[in-house]
């Protein structure tokens, strides 16, 4: 019962960490149909860039308190996200935007690794220990199960953000203006809405939740570096998929199911077949779950969009 | 050949039978001039032959049929491990490459099939991301079952795969003309997939004006006319899928057995894209576009590797910029910037155009 309850914990982790990642993915295709494969990579260059912030102000303020560090490292980390997602809109996607299908999904590759080298560069190929400023001494609530302090505030920070994004994509005229542009376009910018901008704040906006994830995810494991935000990107659209694609509620029930599933299929598998696989192969459970959705049931859990809208 | 002739810039156009001896002639004597500058450069020529195999292959897929695969060196894994399996010291079996290959292009196919009977109803990107993971679970797989049962030797790899041997002739041998003029393998292995390679253009090129590959060319067009005028386009999305695979698989088999090893770094997700990257930048559903395309970027990375050090540590004094990265950063921005300035591909329309005036002139309608 504790291991239960213990990979529950985990599995919520994991799971908050990619429904914000996945309603980054689910905004873009929404509005655009398009997958933004860099999604991922924002999350690893949040991180990194959290972490540089951090050394910095280690430098030059030794005695500052952790809390007031991790909110200046987020204060820079997601601003340099943001305008990267504003700039690979901008130069990227959006000159292709009435181009074949294929050319923009191959481009968004392109922009993926693209960002990968260049984070290669800037920050090299190791692994950067980053500082776990929030406290990793378990907790225990319930006797056998352990939390860290570092685990409750990702579960808490993603539960407002999303609440957070949830009002305003239906509460604000900015939100009213996004789902209207994901409606149709044309009629959008026939009712006076700037179809461009909104587009551009729509990569905006996931960027900047991209960066929290990833500072939340570094902070979790402790380590950062310039491929980490690859694998977590493709389970977050994993999630996005799992939960319907285009909606906001799917994407984060299904970074939950994910995370659960997920965490579940390590404990377990080498149970289940007979020690012949052990917990190694955790990551194939997300392209599982990717291809049997797909497969079975392609407008995910909550999803009514169409997905073979041609 | 007729294709890639026409694609030379000025002679090309003007005196089309030149153009295409001077294809055979740069053909046959590239290894030649490739050793003036030392072994290495041979060693790259013959990469470069492999990497042709792959896009032509990854081309049959994304260019004919219109299917983003994102997982294809899935199946050139398949067929290197294939190899390696059944011909090497690791299980102690040592089959002939004519028994070796045919299964191989078999298990692919197998492969490529397995894989496309989940995705057909998936549309452009949707498929992208499952071969993505496709690709990923056989490199998990691949890495990981040496336990409890020792089948793929883990991260290690399998090494001293038997080389190629053809009718008792063992191409990994270097051949002793007289006492000073010996042959080095490395052109035997040239010449070799230099005949591999041929053999597969021809292959593709009545392909493409086959019954099946114009039922590709409509079905990557619009599925939905393919399917009203009477196209299988399940069957057809199966068969990209099997040929496709079955390329990846035959140079799988070709890459283990001229490296003489094999291990999951090889068949990274990188490689993927950077077959696809060659596709793409030579120009998507032509085969003189994939080869170029794979030439270039093949033999590029490793132009600059010999370049990019001195350079940089004349002028800057230490090496900022390491090979490895100058050749992700070369692929990546070769796929953005093609896709916004040059869509086609570097060898697009004439080629396209001389196709049609191939059909006209056989006088085959469509």
């Amino acid at each position: 019962m504790e291991i239960f309850l213990q990979q529950i914990v985990n599995g919520l982790v994991v799971g908050s960490v990619y429904a914000l990642v996945a309603l980054g993915y689910t905004m873009v295709y929404g509005i655009l149909g398009l997958i933004n494969f860099a999604h991922g990579d924002l999350v690893m260059v949040g991180a990194l860039t959290a972490l540089q912030t951090m050394m910095f102000l280690m430098g030059v303020a030794p005695g500052m308190s952790p809390i007031a560090m991790l909110s200046l490292s987020l204060l820079v980390a997601i601003p340099v996200c943001m305008l990267l997602a504003f700039t690979m809109e901008r130069l990227a996607y959006r000159p292709l935007r009435n181009a074949p299908r294929l050319a923009p999904l191959i481009t968004a590759i392109g922009v993926s690794f693209l960002l990968q080298t260049l984070a290669m560069i800037i920050w090299g190929r190791n692994y950067h220990t980053f500082p776990q400023l929030i406290s990793t001494t378990p907790i225990q609530p319930i006797e056998g199960v352990f939390i860290t302090p570092i685990q409750i505030t990702i579960i808490v920070v993603s539960a407002l953000m999303m609440a957070g994004l949830v009002l305003l994509v239906t509460k604000t005229k900015l939100g009213r203006a996004m789902r209207a542009t994901a409606e149709n376009h044309r009629v959008a910018a026939l009712m006076g809405v700037d179809t461009n901008m909104i587009i551009a704040l729509t990569f905006v906006i996931g960027a900047a939740l991209a960066a929290v994830a990833g500072v939340m995810f570094a902070s979790n494991y402790g380590i950062a570096h310039y491929g980490m935000g690859f694998m977590p990107g493709l389970k977050a659209f994993t999630a996005a998929v799992l939960g319907g694609i285009g909606n906001l509620g799917g994407a984060m029930l299904g970074g939950i199911v994910l995370g659960l599933v997920e965490s579940f299929g390590a404990g377990y598998i080498e149970h289940l077949t007979f020690g012949f696989l052990n917990s190694s192969y955790q990551d194939i459970f997300a392209f599982m779950i990717l291809g049997l959705v797909l497969i079975f049931k392609p407008t995910g859990l909550l999803g009514e969009r169409v997905s073979d809208r041609a | 050949m007729n294709e890639l002739a026409l694609a030379i810039p000025w002679l090309g156009k003007r005196n089309p039978l030149a153009a295409r001896w001077l294809v055979i002639a740069i053909a046959i004597a590239a290894p030649l001039v490739a050793m003036a500058f030392g072994r290495t450069w041979v060693r790259v020529l013959d990469f470069a032959l492999l990497y042709i195999l792959l896009a032509l292959g990854l081309n049959l897929v994304v260019g004919f049929a219109g299917l983003l695969d994102l997982g294809y060196i899935a199946f050139y894994a398949v067929g290197a491990y294939t190899a390696a399996f059944l011909a090497s010291p690791h299980f102690d079996v040592h089959l002939p490459i004519w028994i070796v290959l045919p299964l191989a292009a078999c298990f692919a196919a197998t492969a490529g099939i397995t894989l496309g009977f989940p995705v057909l109803r998936l549309r452009g990107d949707y498929l992208a991301i499952v071969t993505l993971g496709f690709g990923e679970i056989v490199r998990i797989f691949m890495n990981n079952l040496n336990y409890p049962i020792n089948i793929t030797n883990g991260p290690q790899g399998i090494n001293a795969l038997d080389p190629v041997v053809l009718f008792g002739w063992d191409l990994s041998r270097n051949i002793q003309v007289t006492e000073e003029l010996s042959i080095n393998s490395l052109f035997l292995y040239y010449y070799f997939f230099l005949l591999c390679v041929v053999g597969s253009i021809i292959f593709i090129q009545r392909l493409q004006i086959s019954r099946v590959g114009r039922a590709w060319a409509a079905m990557r067009d619009d599925e939905l006319a393919a399917k009203a005028i009477g196209i299988n386009t399940r069957n057809m999305k199966l068969l990209a899928f099997a040929l496709g695979a079955t390329f990846g698989g035959v140079s799988g088999v070709l890459f283990g057995t001229f490296q003489g090893f094999v291990s999951p770094e090889s068949f990274s997700l990188m490689e993927s894209i950077a077959v696809l990257t060659m596709v793409v930048f030579g120009g998507m559903g032509n085969i003189a576009g994939a080869i170029v395309g794979a030439i270039i970027l093949s033999a590029l990375p490793e132009i600059l590797r010999h370049l990019a050090v001195p350079v940089q540590q004349a002028l800057f004094g230490h090496v900022l910029l390491d090979p490895e990265v100058l050749r992700m950063l070369l692929l990546s921005l070769a796929m953005i910037l093609m896709m916004l300035l040059r869509p086609s591909g570097l060898i697009p329309a004439s080629a396209k155009y001389s196709h049609i005036r191939y059909l006209k002139a056989k006088g085959v309608t469509e």
